[in-house]
């Protein structure tokens, strides 16, 4: 690492260290003229951008104005300070993982999967879960040692939750595609409700993913883990398998 | 046009398959009908609305029908009945029966000929209906012109109605021709259609025929404004399918999703509810000049796009077939297919040249849905922009007729309205920069492009073949298509189907069927 770099105060690079060099694009629901132009690099300066630009403007068909702007950031982040929630568990890949079931936990474990609620988007559950995975990396089907089990999508909670006990599942996957309107948080919260009331919360590892799940949200809703964008089978894997072993 | 030199034995055979197992599935589809279909013939005759606890009336008519088990009769005769004993209109028949005054199976009984005369003329009035809407859209296309193939398609999905509407409007002045409203996330699975205007929804807006003509309205509007004619589209799918045909005829949309293979592997429905409910509402399609888009190219998403390339072609025959044989011509057959080869694959861009230039030479007539990278989009949306750029240039190099945008931020969220006008214009660049490159090339003989294609439609033909001696709903049952198995009574909406009576009669089914294939035998002659 370059050793100029003041890791207490960081900020963006251009093309010079710390010139704060920063992109942006948005709209304004104004027409496109000089006015509206300043108008956005008026707002650029109260992001918090100095020698905010204007680089392009064009109207979208409505009386409103799409812009770019570039500007240099003033502000700066103390790197040294930035924490972050992280599944709590070492990376493995796929053979390490059977490898750990085989060794460690000497037993076939059972995943029940699902995508839950009103969501109809198999594509996260599916890249998880099914036998062909997601760009080259296989999903638990394949697993040895691995049950699982995909129920698809707009599995109501309760019904989740019925297959988990029927299997004597160690583990139950959530998949949440669609976030407009925040119409996950009320289905996750009900899903954590339900399997305290049924005292089964403590029995079973749950997790959640989906492209607006952090681990941190998940959390917060009660889960063990959450996971996100670029996760694959074999890091829900690891983690369901290195917490079982804590558990036991 | 030819520029794969496909082997047409292989193209030939794989036709009659794919027409063997249609025909086969069509001796099923004859035999029944669905709660859904008959709720189609009663709006079609005029009932629409809905009672106190917010319940359809063409609902509240079914569920008496139902309860009394005589729905084997099919609906035309017994409101058809009430309306001749009562000399009412079918809707106020509707009323009385939702309010419980009314219980259609307790008044005297014409005969089926007494019956079918009296409603004729409220037949005749609905079709005249649609035939006029179909006249409509061609005088409007005649006089304002449409923009030249590939027809810029975009979705909006704001869940309210009037927010769609901007949005829309705001699209067709940047260069969109068809407006997609996307229905609210698991409208699909309700079965019945909400009423009125609507401004809650996730993921989509509710289709309702009040949403269709606000819509309707503000796309004729701002038609005249840009001097081209926007096409609107909408989701004939899932439990509803020839209701939302119907509403869609009569409310004057020009493209709509109609796929039962789509239903039964994606959202769990019922194989022979939907396939039943498909057959009429492409009827309904087909006769109001409406064109569909079928699915297969969502068996991308859980498959993949280089080992599975197959079975879309071999869905494509399939769903041309079904659609022959509901009336539904070639030219109204937006047949799926999608850009979603990993881009990481050395070569992607040739096999997806081939796949494209594939489907264009084997379904010359049909303008072919072509569907943008979804699966291997990423919050990188520099990179999205480029996947989305290499998509439409297969598109303008083998003369795709509907192109659905891709959005750079396709893996974050529903498109935003830049989102839009950045997409459109990245088309609008491509098309008119590349124009006429399909004309000005051809491929090497014997090369990488040409075996792809020779290929993949062995393969898909080997498939009809294995299909055919199966019969699509083992075939379904045993998984072959998107890797998704489905039970023949399992799904959604079973409980739907139920085997005609011999007094059974459908009368729009009959008249539009009639007017469709006389067309065809004038337009052979």
């Amino acid at each position: 690492m370059n050793n100029k770099i003041d890791l207490t105060a960081i900020k963006p690079y251009g093309d010079t260290l710390n010139d704060g060099m920063m992109q942006m694009s948005f709209t304004l629901p104004v027409p496109v003229s000089p006015e509206s132009k300043e108008a956005a690099r008026q707002l650029g300066l109260k992001m918090g951008l100095e020698e905010a630009q204007v680089v392009h403007a064009s109207d979208l068909g409505v009386g409103y104005t799409f812009f770019i702007v570039y500007g240099k950031c003033k502000h700066t982040i103390d790197f040294t300070r930035v924490k972050v929630s992280k599944v709590s568990s070492d990376a493995m890949d796929h053979d390490s993982v059977e490898a750990f079931i085989a060794d460690k936990l000497k037993r076939e474990i059972t995943i029940v999967g699902a995508c839950t609620g009103t969501d109809a988007h198999t594509v996260g559950i599916d890249a998880i879960m099914n036998m062909k995975g997601f760009d080259g990396h296989y999903g638990l089907e394949r697993y040895d040692g691995i049950q699982a089990i995909n129920m698809g999508a707009q599995v109501p909670n309760d019904v989740l939750i019925a297959k988990a006990i029927e299997v004597d599942a160690d583990a139950i996957i959530v998949s949440q595609i669609v976030t407009q309107k925040d119409v996950h948080i009320p289905n996750l919260t009900e899903l954590i409700d339900m399997l305290e009331s049924e005292g089964l919360r403590d029995k079973l590892i749950v997790c959640v993913g989906g492209p607006r799940i952090s681990n941190e949200l998940a959390k917060e809703l009660g889960f063990d883990a959450g996971f996100g964008t670029g996760d694959y089978a074999e890091d829900v894997a690891a983690f369901i398998v290195q917490e079982l072993a804590k558990r036991v | 046009m030819h520029k794969l030199n496909l082997n047409w034995e292989y193209v030939n055979a794989a036709r009659q398959a794919a027409r063997a197992i249609a025909e086969d599935t069509q001796n099923f589809i004859e035999a029944h009908s669905t709660v859904s279909v008959e709720r189609t013939i009663v709006r079609l005759l005029g009932v629409d609305g809905i009672d106190a606890f917010e319940r359809p009336l063409p609902n509240a008519i079914i569920d008496n029908l139902s309860k009394a088990q005589v729905l084997e009769d099919g609906a035309a005769y017994w409101l058809g009945n009430a309306m001749y004993q009562l000399n009412c209109t079918a809707q106020s028949v509707a009323e009385k029966v939702a309010c419980g005054d009314l219980d259609l199976t307790t008044l005297d009984k014409a005969s089926a000929e007494r019956v079918a005369e009296h409603i004729k003329p409220m037949v005749d009035a609905a079709v005249g209906l649609i035939e006029e809407n179909k006249k409509n859209r061609e005088m409007a296309i005649r006089t304002l012109g449409e923009g030249p193939k590939p027809y810029l398609y975009v979705i909006v999905a704001t869940g309210n109605i009037y927010e769609d509407i901007l949005q829309a409007q705001a699209a067709a002045r940047q260069g969109a021709d068809i407006i997609a409203v996307i229905r609210t996330t698991a409208q699909s699975l309700l079965d019945y259609v909400p009423y009125g205007p609507t401004t809650e929804g996730f993921g989509g807006t509710y289709a309702t025929q009040e949403n269709f003509k606000l819509m309707r309205t503000a796309l004729d509007e701002v038609g005249r404004e840009v001097g081209r004619y926007i096409r609107l589209c909408n989701y004939c799918s899932g439990l509803c399918m020839p209701e939302i045909a119907a509403m869609g005829a009569v409310e004057r949309l020009d493209v709509m999703l109609n796929d039962a293979l789509y239903g039964i592997l994606f959202r769990d429905i019922n194989m022979q509810r939907t396939l039943v409910d498909q057959y009429f509402s492409r009827v309904i399609n087909g006769f109001a000049g409406i064109i569909i888009n079928t699915g297969e190219d969502n068996y991308l998403t859980t498959s993949d796009a280089v080992e599975e390339a197959h079975t879309v072609l071999a869905s494509q025959f399939i769903n041309e077939q079904f659609a022959l044989l509901a009336g539904l011509p070639e030219e109204q057959m937006g047949l799926g297919h999608a850009f979603e080869i990993n881009p990481d694959q050395e070569d992607g861009f040739l096999y997806e040249l081939a796949q494209a230039q594939m489907t264009r030479e084997i379904f010359p007539k049909a303008p072919l849905k072509y569907m943008p990278p979804t699966k291997y989009m990423t919050g990188d949306i520099f990179k999205g922009h480029v996947q989305d750029a290499l998509f439409n240039a297969v598109s303008i190099m083998t003369n795709q007729g509907i192109q659905l945008l891709g959005m750079l931020t396709e893996a974050i969220h529903t498109p935003l309205l830049q989102d839009r006008a950045l997409s459109i214009s990245n088309a609008k660049y491509i098309f008119n920069n590349m124009r006429h490159l399909s004309e000005e090339i051809s491929f090497v003989e014997g090369g990488r492009i040409q075996t792809r294609a020779h290929d993949v439609l062995k393969e898909a033909a080997h498939l009809l073949e294995e299909i055919k001696s199966l019969g699509i709903m083992e075939t379904i049952e045993k998984g072959k298509f998107a890797g998704v198995a489905r039970n023949r009574l399992g799904g959604k909406g079973l409980e739907g189907v139920f085997k005609k009576s011999g007094r059974y009669d459908n009368p729009f089914l009959t008249v539009m069927l009639e007017a469709q294939f006389k067309k065809e035998v004038k337009s052979e002659q």
